[in-house]
């Protein structure tokens, strides 16, 4: 990473984008973790997601909170590859690891990021789908969990950026965008267990807000 | 500095404003024994973004006629965003909702420039007549009579209105008092005096409701003793801040009370609507940027075709 480049681009760009041109309404911030390791799960509906997770936290922690962005994507061009790696600071994740791949496990990059204390930032859905639409999550949270069992896991729930910026779209169109933090939790003894508390806990923060709809 | 040609009787008047915040603060420090740990939380949290707002407000005010301007620019831009926020629109639209964005600094050019004919007519004729294009354009016709009606009155309020307001600014001086300044500081205090001056009637005397539909809260003693205050302090800034003698300011102080009233239920009406309670959270203790200029939607046009129909036509 270039961290002073990328210091810039978050206090600079960033930020003030996403607080004046958007605007937050974040519901429990405290619950952020203040100290890595840890991870930040969050529902996926456009790029302006990472964006906006990475100026909820304090500008002296951005050293360590990092995205888990797949590889496939954001590496295969070199300038997406050195903006992604060297500005955004992601953790690539290969998403279909080769037969060939020399005994890599795919989550080999979250390891060591969360060894050296870091915080990760995961999409679990996958992909950003439909719009304002939560689809179901993968299970590659949940290997970390079970690899790290006291690891905290915190849920994040946002509204409106699918309407400021869908998937397809290069228009931004300014709207609020509402932020509910969930408690944290930690592993659950087994994957579906785990999946299952995630589930309940991204539902139940859906639900608290009342949002207009949008058809 | 630019300060340094902010005239004097601005800055003693919003040394006045900075005075009314210590007697609030204050105020309420001495009331906090006798009040509710919630209730006093509400009014220090309102109390402290008063702070912050006027602060913002003076620093505009006070730096230059440009930043003034582009400070009430600013206002419509979150107005705007924090209303397509709340109310329902059409996945369709995406484009025409950023369009009508663009509104915003066209809007405020006109009335920076003092092009009085185009300011009045570009959101009135030319978005009304363009934005329909646009979204016919998209093709989507299920619900386009909502779509593009809650686009319209979106700017209509947020926008066109509180436009006004920095029209007053760049209207010719009129004598030695008469500078748009003055004229923005006696809408703007006055508008926001007015709400809080229905609300302490409200409080202490108020029992029959007034529009027990929209606003349960709101009561005749509210209203009529707000009105009639906004009015005699309106009558007592007039000679100060404005062109207008003391018997034409009360007027104005009358119509910006009624006109107050008017633009604070019509927001509510739309909160009702959509079963909400604050239209956003930018301003503790207040709610949203909504529930602070809902009055000032009113007022701001009432009050300047008041004073341009009198004072400078």
């Amino acid at each position: 990473m270039n961290t002073p480049l990328r210091t810039l681009y978050f206090a600079l760009l960033v930020r003030p984008v996403v607080n004046l041109f958007l605007g937050l309404n974040v519901r429990r911030r405290e619950n952020l973790p203040s100290h890595g390791p840890a991870v930040i799960v969050a529902n996926h509906n456009s790029h302006l997601d990472t964006m906006v997770l990475m100026s909820l936290v304090p500008l002296k922690q951005l050293a360590i909170t990092r995205p888990v962005a797949a590889a496939d994507y954001f590496l295969k061009s070199k300038p997406l590859a050195w903006f992604a790696q060297q500005i955004i600071g992601i953790v690539p994740l290969r998403r279909a690891p080769a037969k060939s791949a020399e005994g890599h496990h795919p989550l080999d990059g979250c390891f060591n990021a969360l060894e050296a204390g870091n915080i990760l930032i995961i999409f679990p859905e996958g992909s950003r789908g439909q719009p304002e639409v939560l689809s179901n999550f993968k299970s590659g949270v949940a290997h970390l969990a079970e690899k790290y069992p006291d690891l905290p896991v915190i849920p994040v729930f946002m509204h409106g950026l699918g309407k400021s910026l869908p998937k397809g779209e290069a228009l931004l169109v300014p709207f609020i965008c509402d932020i509910f933090i969930g408690n944290s939790f930690t592993w659950q003894g087994n994957r579906q267990q785990f999946l299952k508390t995630l589930n309940a806990e991204m539902e139940r923060l859906a639900t608290e807000g009342n949002f207009p709809t949008w058809e | 500095m630019m300060i340094f040609d902010t005239p004097a009787f601005v800055l003693w008047f919003l040394a006045g404003l900075y005075a009314l915040l210590v007697a609030a603060s204050l105020s309420i420090r001495v009331l906090r024994p006798r009040m509710k740990e919630k209730d006093y939380r509400e009014l220090y949290l309102r109390v402290r973004s008063w702070w912050i707002m006027i602060t913002i407000f003076s620093l505009a005010i006070a730096l230059s006629r440009k930043t003034s301007l582009a400070f009430f620019g600013l206002i419509s831009f979150l107005a705007l965003k924090e209303y397509f926020s709340i109310i329902p629109t059409r996945r369709a639209d995406r484009r025409v909702l950023f369009w009508a964005y663009l509104c915003i600094p066209l809007q405020y050019v006109w009335a920076a420039q003092g092009r009085y004919g185009m300011f009045l007519v570009f959101i009135p004729v030319y978005a009304f007549l363009l934005l329909p294009l646009r979204m016919i354009i998209i093709g989507e016709t299920k619900d386009f009579l909502r779509g593009i009606s809650i686009i319209h009155w979106g700017l209509m309020t947020t926008v066109f209105s509180i436009s006004h307001v920095a029209f007053l600014l760049v209207l010719p001086e009129h004598n030695a008092l008469g500078s748009g300044v003055g004229l923005v500081l006696y809408l703007v205090f006055l508008t926001q005096f007015n709400d809080v001056a229905q609300f302490i009637w409200g409080k202490s005397m108020g029992r029959r409701k007034i529009l027990p539909k929209v606003s349960p809260n709101k009561t005749w003693a509210g209203f009529i003793g707000g009105v009639v205050t906004t009015t005699l302090l309106g009558g007592l800034l007039g000679p100060l801040l404005t062109p207008m003698g003391w018997r034409m300011a009360l007027l104005a102080g009358t119509i910006i009370g009624i006109g107050g009233f008017i633009g604070d239920v019509t927001i509510s009406a739309l909160k009702r609507d959509l079963q909400i309670k604050d239209t956003g959270n930018m301003l503790p203790g207040h709610g949203g940027i909504l529930d602070r200029i809902d009055s000032l939607t009113y007022t701001a046009p009432l009050f300047f075709h008041f004073i341009y129909f009198f004072y400078y036509c």
